[in-house]
Protein backbone atom coordinates (compact mmCIF):
# COMPACT_ATOMS: atom_id res chain seq x y z
CA UNK A 1 0.00 0.00 0.00
CA UNK A 2 2.79 2.33 0.19
CA UNK A 3 3.62 1.50 -3.42
CA UNK A 4 4.17 4.83 -4.92
CA UNK A 5 5.30 5.52 -8.16
CA UNK A 6 7.24 8.50 -10.03
CA UNK A 7 5.56 10.24 -12.78
CA UNK A 8 5.94 13.29 -14.87
CA UNK A 9 4.37 16.56 -14.32
CA UNK A 10 2.45 17.59 -17.62
CA UNK A 11 0.44 20.49 -16.40
CA UNK A 12 -0.34 21.84 -12.85
CA UNK A 13 -3.68 23.86 -11.87
CA UNK A 14 -4.52 24.47 -8.06
CA UNK A 15 -4.36 21.26 -5.92
CA UNK A 16 -4.60 18.80 -9.18
CA UNK A 17 -1.82 18.02 -11.73
CA UNK A 18 -1.84 15.80 -14.69
CA UNK A 19 1.13 13.63 -14.48
CA UNK A 20 1.90 11.09 -16.89
CA UNK A 21 3.45 7.61 -15.80
CA UNK A 22 5.18 6.37 -19.25
CA UNK A 23 2.69 6.69 -21.50
CA UNK A 24 -0.69 6.50 -18.96
CA UNK A 25 -2.19 10.13 -17.96
CA UNK A 26 -3.63 10.82 -14.80
CA UNK A 27 -5.09 13.09 -12.77
CA UNK A 28 -3.14 13.78 -9.04
CA UNK A 29 -3.61 15.69 -6.41
CA UNK A 30 -0.58 18.03 -5.30
CA UNK A 31 -1.89 20.04 -2.39
CA UNK A 32 0.84 17.64 0.09
CA UNK A 33 3.93 19.56 -2.09
CA UNK A 34 4.82 22.60 -2.97
CA UNK A 35 3.88 23.69 -6.67
CA UNK A 36 6.06 21.20 -9.03
CA UNK A 37 7.64 22.41 -12.06
CA UNK A 38 6.35 21.23 -15.73
CA UNK A 39 8.63 18.38 -16.53
CA UNK A 40 9.79 17.48 -12.64
CA UNK A 41 8.96 14.07 -11.62
CA UNK A 42 6.52 13.31 -8.51
CA UNK A 43 6.69 10.55 -6.34
CA UNK A 44 2.93 9.31 -6.64
CA UNK A 45 0.68 7.35 -3.99
CA UNK A 46 -3.47 6.77 -3.55
CA UNK A 47 -3.82 9.57 -5.91
CA UNK A 48 -1.56 12.33 -4.50
CA UNK A 49 1.83 13.49 -5.42
CA UNK A 50 3.81 13.10 -1.76
CA UNK A 51 7.18 13.99 -3.01
CA UNK A 52 9.33 15.91 -5.87
CA UNK A 53 12.03 13.40 -7.00
CA UNK A 54 15.45 15.20 -7.23
CA UNK A 55 16.45 14.48 -10.62
CA UNK A 56 20.00 14.61 -10.30
CA UNK A 57 20.27 12.51 -7.71
CA UNK A 58 18.22 10.17 -9.51
CA UNK A 59 20.86 10.37 -12.27
CA UNK A 60 23.53 9.74 -10.03
CA UNK A 61 22.38 6.59 -8.00
CA UNK A 62 23.92 4.00 -9.98
CA UNK A 63 27.21 6.45 -10.36
CA UNK A 64 27.23 6.55 -6.64
CA UNK A 65 26.72 2.86 -5.96
CA UNK A 66 29.29 2.33 -8.32
CA UNK A 67 32.09 4.66 -6.56
CA UNK A 68 31.62 3.46 -3.24
CA UNK A 69 32.30 -0.10 -4.52
CA UNK A 70 35.69 1.45 -6.09
CA UNK A 71 36.16 3.27 -3.14
CA UNK A 72 35.82 -0.29 -1.43
CA UNK A 73 38.19 -1.71 -3.61
CA UNK A 74 41.18 0.78 -3.05
CA UNK A 75 41.84 -0.44 0.42
CA UNK A 76 39.59 -1.85 3.16
CA UNK A 77 41.26 0.04 5.90
CA UNK A 78 40.17 3.39 4.45
CA UNK A 79 36.79 2.49 4.56
CA UNK A 80 35.66 4.50 7.36
CA UNK A 81 37.72 7.48 6.96
CA UNK B 1 15.94 7.20 -16.11
CA UNK B 2 15.97 4.60 -13.40
CA UNK B 3 18.70 2.35 -14.08
CA UNK B 4 18.64 0.42 -10.89
CA UNK B 5 18.32 -3.22 -11.89
CA UNK B 6 22.08 -3.54 -13.44
CA UNK B 7 22.99 -7.07 -12.75
CA UNK B 8 26.62 -6.36 -12.81
CA UNK B 9 26.52 -3.42 -9.99
CA UNK B 10 24.28 -6.49 -8.00
CA UNK B 11 26.42 -8.99 -8.51
CA UNK B 12 29.57 -6.88 -7.63
CA UNK B 13 27.61 -5.45 -3.99
CA UNK B 14 26.51 -9.16 -3.21
CA UNK B 15 30.00 -10.17 -3.39
CA UNK B 16 31.42 -7.30 -1.16
CA UNK B 17 28.29 -8.13 1.43
CA UNK B 18 29.53 -12.01 1.35
CA UNK B 19 33.14 -9.95 1.92
CA UNK B 20 32.35 -8.61 4.98
CA UNK B 21 31.89 -12.07 5.97
CA UNK B 22 29.65 -11.56 8.91
CA UNK B 23 26.44 -13.45 9.80
CA UNK B 24 23.71 -10.36 9.99
CA UNK B 25 19.85 -10.66 11.01
CA UNK B 26 18.39 -7.49 9.49
CA UNK B 27 14.57 -6.59 9.08
CA UNK B 28 12.51 -4.21 7.21
CA UNK B 29 8.99 -3.07 7.30
CA UNK B 30 7.21 -2.66 4.02
CA UNK B 31 5.37 -4.76 1.52
CA UNK B 32 7.31 -2.91 -1.34
CA UNK B 33 10.44 -3.84 0.02
CA UNK B 34 9.66 -7.60 0.66
CA UNK B 35 8.00 -7.68 -3.25
CA UNK B 36 11.39 -6.51 -4.31
CA UNK B 37 13.48 -8.95 -2.01
CA UNK B 38 11.14 -11.87 -3.12
CA UNK B 39 10.42 -11.08 -7.10
CA UNK B 40 14.21 -10.93 -7.58
CA UNK B 41 15.74 -13.56 -5.56
CA UNK B 42 17.27 -11.08 -3.68
CA UNK B 43 16.50 -12.69 -0.40
CA UNK B 44 17.97 -15.99 -1.24
CA UNK B 45 20.75 -15.02 -2.26
CA UNK B 46 21.39 -13.04 0.56
CA UNK B 47 20.86 -15.74 2.73
CA UNK B 48 23.40 -17.38 0.86
CA UNK B 49 25.64 -14.22 1.67
CA UNK B 50 25.33 -14.69 5.80
CA UNK B 51 21.94 -12.13 6.11
CA UNK B 52 18.89 -12.57 7.01
CA UNK B 53 15.98 -10.33 6.58
CA UNK B 54 12.23 -10.13 7.50
CA UNK B 55 9.50 -8.28 7.06
CA UNK B 56 8.12 -7.06 10.36
CA UNK B 57 5.12 -5.10 11.15
CA UNK B 58 5.21 -3.71 7.46
CA UNK B 59 2.05 -4.33 5.93
CA UNK B 60 -0.89 -1.64 6.93
CA UNK B 61 -3.68 -4.50 5.91
CA UNK B 62 -2.16 -7.27 8.58
CA UNK B 63 -1.29 -5.39 11.50
CA UNK B 64 -4.54 -3.84 11.55
CA UNK B 65 -6.12 -5.66 14.22
CA UNK B 66 -9.92 -7.78 13.98
CA UNK B 67 -12.04 -5.31 16.25
CA UNK B 68 -11.14 -2.81 13.66
CA UNK B 69 -12.63 -4.79 10.88
CA UNK B 70 -15.44 -5.54 13.32
CA UNK B 71 -16.25 -1.86 13.47
CA UNK B 72 -16.12 -1.08 9.30
CA UNK B 73 -18.21 -4.48 9.51
CA UNK B 74 -20.82 -2.86 11.85
CA UNK B 75 -21.26 0.24 8.88
CA UNK B 76 -21.60 -1.51 6.37
CA UNK B 77 -24.33 -3.95 7.98
CA UNK B 78 -25.52 -0.92 9.15
CA UNK B 79 -26.55 0.45 5.64
CA UNK B 80 -23.91 2.41 4.76
CA UNK B 81 -21.55 2.90 1.64
CA UNK B 82 -18.46 1.88 2.35
CA UNK B 83 -15.61 2.75 0.43
CA UNK B 84 -11.95 0.92 1.42
CA UNK B 85 -8.88 0.26 -0.78
CA UNK B 86 -9.15 -3.32 -2.19
CA UNK B 87 -6.32 -5.01 -0.11
CA UNK B 88 -8.32 -4.27 2.62
CA UNK B 89 -11.73 -6.32 1.69
CA UNK B 90 -10.67 -9.62 2.69
CA UNK B 91 -9.44 -9.02 5.96
CA UNK B 92 -11.38 -11.10 8.63
CA UNK B 93 -12.48 -9.43 12.10
CA UNK B 94 -14.45 -11.70 13.93
CA UNK B 95 -17.42 -11.86 12.06
CA UNK B 96 -16.68 -12.17 8.38
CA UNK B 97 -14.78 -9.33 5.87
CA UNK B 98 -15.57 -6.59 4.21
CA UNK B 99 -15.57 -8.82 1.13
CA UNK B 100 -18.32 -11.76 2.74
CA UNK B 101 -20.17 -8.42 3.94
CA UNK B 102 -20.59 -7.54 0.05
CA UNK B 103 -21.72 -10.65 -1.31
CA UNK B 104 -24.26 -10.25 1.70
CA UNK B 105 -25.64 -7.08 -0.17
CA UNK B 106 -23.90 -4.40 2.08
CA UNK B 107 -22.30 -1.34 -0.41
CA UNK B 108 -18.79 -2.01 -0.34
CA UNK B 109 -16.71 -0.01 -2.67
CA UNK B 110 -13.03 -0.25 -4.07
CA UNK B 111 -11.54 3.27 -4.04
CA UNK B 112 -7.85 3.99 -5.06
CA UNK B 113 -7.54 6.66 -3.09
CA UNK B 114 -9.87 8.74 -0.30
CA UNK B 115 -10.80 11.37 -3.19
CA UNK B 116 -12.40 8.92 -4.83
CA UNK B 117 -14.51 8.24 -1.78
CA UNK B 118 -15.64 11.45 -1.53
CA UNK B 119 -16.86 11.79 -4.84
CA UNK B 120 -18.60 9.07 -4.32
CA UNK B 121 -20.04 10.79 -1.17
CA UNK B 122 -21.01 14.14 -3.53
CA UNK B 123 -22.90 11.99 -5.76
CA UNK B 124 -24.60 10.15 -3.21
CA UNK B 125 -25.97 13.09 -1.50
CA UNK B 126 -28.77 10.63 0.64
CA UNK B 127 -26.47 7.77 1.53
CA UNK B 128 -24.04 8.44 4.16
CA UNK B 129 -20.27 7.46 3.00
CA UNK B 130 -17.16 5.43 5.26
CA UNK B 131 -13.88 5.59 4.15
CA UNK B 132 -11.93 2.47 5.49
CA UNK B 133 -8.97 4.63 6.00
CA UNK B 134 -5.91 2.32 6.28
CA UNK B 135 -2.07 3.06 5.94
CA UNK B 136 1.13 4.23 7.78
CA UNK B 137 2.61 8.14 7.16
CA UNK B 138 2.80 7.52 3.34
CA UNK B 139 -1.01 7.04 2.98
CA UNK B 140 -1.86 9.41 6.22
CA UNK B 141 -1.28 12.58 4.69
CA UNK B 142 -3.56 12.24 1.52
CA UNK B 143 -6.87 11.00 4.47
CA UNK B 144 -5.45 14.41 5.98
CA UNK B 145 -5.38 16.69 3.12
CA UNK B 146 -8.96 15.50 2.36
CA UNK B 147 -10.19 16.38 6.00
CA UNK B 148 -8.92 19.60 5.78
CA UNK B 149 -10.45 20.36 2.46
CA UNK B 150 -14.10 20.34 3.52
CA UNK B 151 -15.73 17.35 2.38
CA UNK B 152 -19.39 16.82 2.34
CA UNK B 153 -21.88 15.95 5.48
CA UNK B 154 -22.37 12.75 4.63
CA UNK B 155 -18.53 11.44 4.20
CA UNK B 156 -16.89 9.74 7.33
CA UNK B 157 -13.78 8.63 8.17
CA UNK B 158 -12.87 5.74 10.03
CA UNK B 159 -8.92 5.81 10.93
CA UNK B 160 -6.84 2.95 11.53
CA UNK B 161 -4.44 4.96 10.28
CA UNK B 162 -0.76 3.59 12.36
CA UNK B 163 2.54 5.31 12.23
CA UNK B 164 6.13 3.26 12.66
CA UNK B 165 8.55 4.54 14.81
CA UNK B 166 6.65 3.46 18.18
CA UNK B 167 6.11 0.06 16.87
CA UNK B 168 9.84 -0.34 15.77
CA UNK B 169 10.27 1.12 19.63
CA UNK B 170 7.92 -2.28 20.96
CA UNK B 171 9.91 -4.60 18.94
CA UNK B 172 13.25 -2.76 20.22
CA UNK B 173 12.03 -3.36 23.46
CA UNK B 174 10.34 -6.38 23.63
CA UNK B 175 13.90 -7.69 22.48
CA UNK B 176 12.57 -11.12 21.05
CA UNK B 177 14.39 -11.26 17.81
CA UNK B 178 18.46 -9.34 17.99
CA UNK B 179 18.61 -6.95 15.24
CA UNK B 180 21.98 -6.02 13.38
CA UNK B 181 20.07 -3.64 11.26
CA UNK B 182 16.99 -2.26 9.93
CA UNK B 183 15.98 -0.98 6.92
CA UNK B 184 13.36 2.24 6.84
CA UNK B 185 11.04 2.24 4.64
CA UNK B 186 11.30 4.96 1.84
CA UNK B 187 7.76 5.62 1.08
CA UNK B 188 6.99 6.28 5.37
CA UNK B 189 10.07 8.13 5.12
CA UNK B 190 9.20 10.67 2.08
CA UNK B 191 6.90 11.97 4.47
CA UNK B 192 8.87 11.80 8.05
CA UNK B 193 12.12 12.02 7.24
CA UNK B 194 15.04 10.20 9.04
CA UNK B 195 14.98 11.95 12.48
CA UNK B 196 12.15 10.17 14.16
CA UNK B 197 14.20 7.01 13.50
CA UNK B 198 17.57 8.56 15.21
CA UNK B 199 16.58 6.54 18.72
CA UNK B 200 16.59 3.08 17.40
CA UNK B 201 20.40 4.19 16.87
CA UNK B 202 21.20 6.17 19.94
CA UNK B 203 19.38 4.11 22.38
CA UNK B 204 19.70 0.36 21.17
CA UNK B 205 22.68 0.66 19.03
CA UNK B 206 20.78 -0.32 15.88
CA UNK B 207 22.46 0.41 12.64
CA UNK B 208 19.58 1.59 10.10
CA UNK B 209 19.71 2.40 5.92
CA UNK B 210 16.22 4.11 4.66
CA UNK B 211 15.62 2.84 1.26
CA UNK B 212 14.86 2.65 -1.91
CA UNK B 213 12.58 -0.60 -3.92
CA UNK B 214 14.66 -1.39 -6.97
CA UNK B 215 16.71 -4.43 -6.55
CA UNK B 216 19.86 -2.06 -5.98
CA UNK B 217 18.93 0.13 -3.87
CA UNK B 218 18.39 -2.77 -1.11
CA UNK B 219 21.43 -4.48 -1.91
CA UNK B 220 23.24 -1.54 -1.19
CA UNK B 221 21.07 -1.06 2.16
CA UNK B 222 22.27 -4.17 3.46
CA UNK B 223 25.94 -3.24 2.20
CA UNK B 224 25.59 0.31 3.31
CA UNK B 225 24.74 -1.40 7.54
CA UNK B 226 27.20 -4.37 6.84
CA UNK B 227 29.73 -1.43 6.68
CA UNK B 228 28.30 -0.09 9.60
CA UNK B 229 27.97 -2.99 11.54
CA UNK B 230 31.64 -3.75 10.33
CA UNK B 231 32.59 0.01 11.77
CA UNK B 232 31.55 -0.70 15.06
CA UNK B 233 28.97 2.39 14.19
CA UNK B 234 25.20 2.54 14.62
CA UNK B 235 23.49 5.78 12.72
CA UNK B 236 20.85 6.43 10.05
CA UNK B 237 22.14 6.47 6.52
CA UNK B 238 19.77 7.55 3.50
CA UNK B 239 19.91 5.44 0.49
CA UNK B 240 17.03 6.74 -0.90
CA UNK B 241 18.50 10.45 -1.32
CA UNK B 242 16.82 10.89 -4.40
CA UNK B 243 13.17 11.09 -2.69
CA UNK B 244 13.85 10.82 0.92
CA UNK B 245 15.10 14.04 2.90
CA UNK B 246 16.21 14.68 6.39
CA UNK B 247 13.34 16.80 7.15
CA UNK B 248 10.70 14.47 5.22
CA UNK B 249 7.96 16.61 3.51
CA UNK B 250 6.95 19.58 5.74
CA UNK B 251 4.05 20.55 3.87
CA UNK B 252 2.70 16.60 4.33
CA UNK B 253 3.69 16.79 8.28
CA UNK B 254 1.76 19.70 8.73
CA UNK B 255 -1.47 18.62 7.57
CA UNK B 256 -1.07 15.24 9.30
CA UNK B 257 -0.68 16.94 12.46
CA UNK B 258 -3.63 19.69 11.57
CA UNK B 259 -5.83 16.52 11.62
CA UNK B 260 -4.74 13.90 13.20
CA UNK B 261 -3.50 13.61 17.13
CA UNK B 262 -2.24 10.10 18.63
CA UNK B 263 -3.80 7.26 20.33
CA UNK B 264 -2.85 3.87 21.68
CA UNK B 265 -4.02 0.65 19.46
CA UNK B 266 -2.88 -2.71 19.63
CA UNK B 267 -1.18 -4.46 16.25
CA UNK B 268 -1.73 -7.24 15.69
CA UNK B 269 0.98 -10.04 16.86
CA UNK B 270 1.51 -7.04 19.81
CA UNK B 271 -0.02 -5.64 22.80
CA UNK B 272 -1.03 -1.64 22.81
CA UNK B 273 1.85 0.08 21.64
CA UNK B 274 1.38 4.07 23.22
CA UNK B 275 0.69 7.00 20.37
CA UNK B 276 0.70 4.29 17.59
CA UNK B 277 -2.95 5.27 15.88
CA UNK B 278 -3.55 8.49 14.37
CA UNK B 279 -7.24 9.56 15.13
CA UNK B 280 -8.94 12.54 14.25
CA UNK B 281 -8.85 15.36 16.11
CA UNK B 282 -11.95 16.97 17.39
CA UNK B 283 -12.15 19.46 15.20
CA UNK B 284 -12.86 16.84 12.65
CA UNK B 285 -15.74 15.19 15.06
CA UNK B 286 -17.94 15.52 12.57
CA UNK B 287 -16.25 13.24 9.72
CA UNK B 288 -15.70 11.02 12.57
CA UNK B 289 -17.00 7.43 11.59
CA UNK B 290 -16.50 6.33 15.43
CA UNK B 291 -17.77 9.43 17.31
CA UNK B 292 -20.85 10.05 14.78
CA UNK B 293 -21.38 6.59 15.10
CA UNK B 294 -20.77 5.59 18.64
CA UNK B 295 -24.10 3.61 19.17
CA UNK B 296 -23.41 1.31 16.24
CA UNK B 297 -19.78 0.70 16.87
CA UNK B 298 -20.67 -0.25 20.51
CA UNK B 299 -21.37 -3.34 19.50
CA UNK B 300 -17.41 -4.54 18.58
CA UNK B 301 -16.38 -6.99 21.77
CA UNK B 302 -13.23 -5.41 21.96
CA UNK B 303 -11.50 -8.36 24.43
CA UNK B 304 -12.44 -11.07 22.57
CA UNK B 305 -8.77 -12.80 20.43
CA UNK B 306 -9.44 -14.05 17.52
CA UNK B 307 -5.75 -15.48 16.08
CA UNK B 308 -6.77 -18.33 13.66
CA UNK B 309 -5.61 -21.42 14.87
CA UNK B 310 -2.46 -22.33 13.45
CA UNK B 311 -1.82 -19.38 11.99
CA UNK B 312 1.36 -17.60 12.90
CA UNK B 313 1.05 -14.25 10.84
CA UNK B 314 1.14 -12.37 14.52
CA UNK B 315 4.85 -13.75 15.01
CA UNK B 316 5.64 -12.72 11.61
CA UNK B 317 4.87 -9.27 12.06
CA UNK B 318 7.12 -9.53 14.79
CA UNK B 319 10.06 -10.82 12.81
CA UNK B 320 9.95 -14.36 13.99
CA UNK B 321 10.04 -16.57 11.33
CA UNK B 322 9.07 -16.75 7.79
CA UNK B 323 5.84 -17.74 6.05
CA UNK B 324 7.29 -21.00 4.69
CA UNK B 325 7.53 -22.02 8.93
CA UNK B 326 3.80 -22.06 9.04
CA UNK B 327 2.06 -25.29 8.37
CA UNK B 328 -0.91 -24.19 6.83
CA UNK B 329 1.22 -21.96 4.25
CA UNK B 330 0.61 -23.39 0.57
CA UNK B 331 -1.69 -25.89 1.85
CA UNK B 332 -4.71 -25.07 4.05
CA UNK B 333 -3.55 -20.98 3.28
CA UNK B 334 -3.31 -19.65 0.05
CA UNK B 335 -4.22 -16.19 -1.37
CA UNK B 336 -7.42 -17.37 -2.82
CA UNK B 337 -8.48 -18.80 1.02
CA UNK B 338 -6.42 -17.04 3.21
CA UNK B 339 -6.53 -18.17 6.96
CA UNK B 340 -4.74 -15.17 8.40
CA UNK B 341 -4.19 -11.23 6.70
CA UNK B 342 0.02 -12.28 6.27
CA UNK B 343 -2.01 -14.35 3.06
CA UNK B 344 -4.28 -12.10 2.24
CA UNK B 345 -2.74 -8.34 1.77
CA UNK B 346 -0.37 -8.16 -1.02
CA UNK B 347 2.19 -6.63 1.20
CA UNK B 348 2.01 -9.63 3.61
CA UNK B 349 4.86 -11.85 3.62
CA UNK B 350 2.66 -15.14 3.36
CA UNK B 351 1.16 -13.43 -0.13
CA UNK B 352 4.54 -12.35 -1.27
CA UNK B 353 5.95 -15.58 -1.17
CA UNK B 354 3.20 -17.83 -2.43
CA UNK B 355 2.83 -15.25 -5.39
CA UNK B 356 6.73 -15.98 -6.46
CA UNK B 357 7.12 -19.16 -4.93
CA UNK B 358 10.63 -18.05 -3.91
CA UNK B 359 11.81 -19.86 -6.89
CA UNK B 360 13.34 -16.82 -9.18
CA UNK B 361 16.56 -16.37 -8.84
CA UNK B 362 18.41 -12.99 -9.77
S1 LIG C 1 0.44 -18.92 5.73
FE1 LIG C 1 -1.64 -18.28 6.30
S2 LIG C 1 -2.02 -19.31 8.23
FE2 LIG C 1 0.20 -19.35 7.91
S3 LIG C 1 0.96 -17.50 8.89
FE3 LIG C 1 0.60 -16.96 6.79
S4 LIG C 1 -1.48 -16.12 6.85
FE4 LIG C 1 -1.24 -17.27 8.74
Amino acid sequence: MCLAIPAKVLEVEGDRAKVDYGGVVREVNVSLIEKPQLGQYVIVHAGYAIQVMDAAEAEETLDLFRQILEFEDSGDERIDA
Amino acid sequence: MFKLRDRETAEKILEKISGTDIHLTLMHVCGTHQDTLVRFGLQKRLEEANVDIRQGPGCPVCVTIPQEIDEIMALARAGKIITAFGDALKVPGTQGSLFSAKSEGADVRIVYGIDDAVGIARKEKDREVVFFAIGFETTAPTTAAALISEPPDNFRVLSTHRIMPPALRAIAEMGEIKLDGLIQPGHVSTIIGTRPYTFLSRDFGIPQVVAGFEPLDLLMAVFMIARQVKSGKAEVQNEYSRVVREEGNPKALAVLDRAFERADVAWRGFPVIPGSRLDLRSEFDKWDARKTYSDIIAEVDYSADVEEKGCICGRLLRGLGAPEDCPLFGRKCTPDKPVGPCMVSREGSCNISFKYGKLKNL
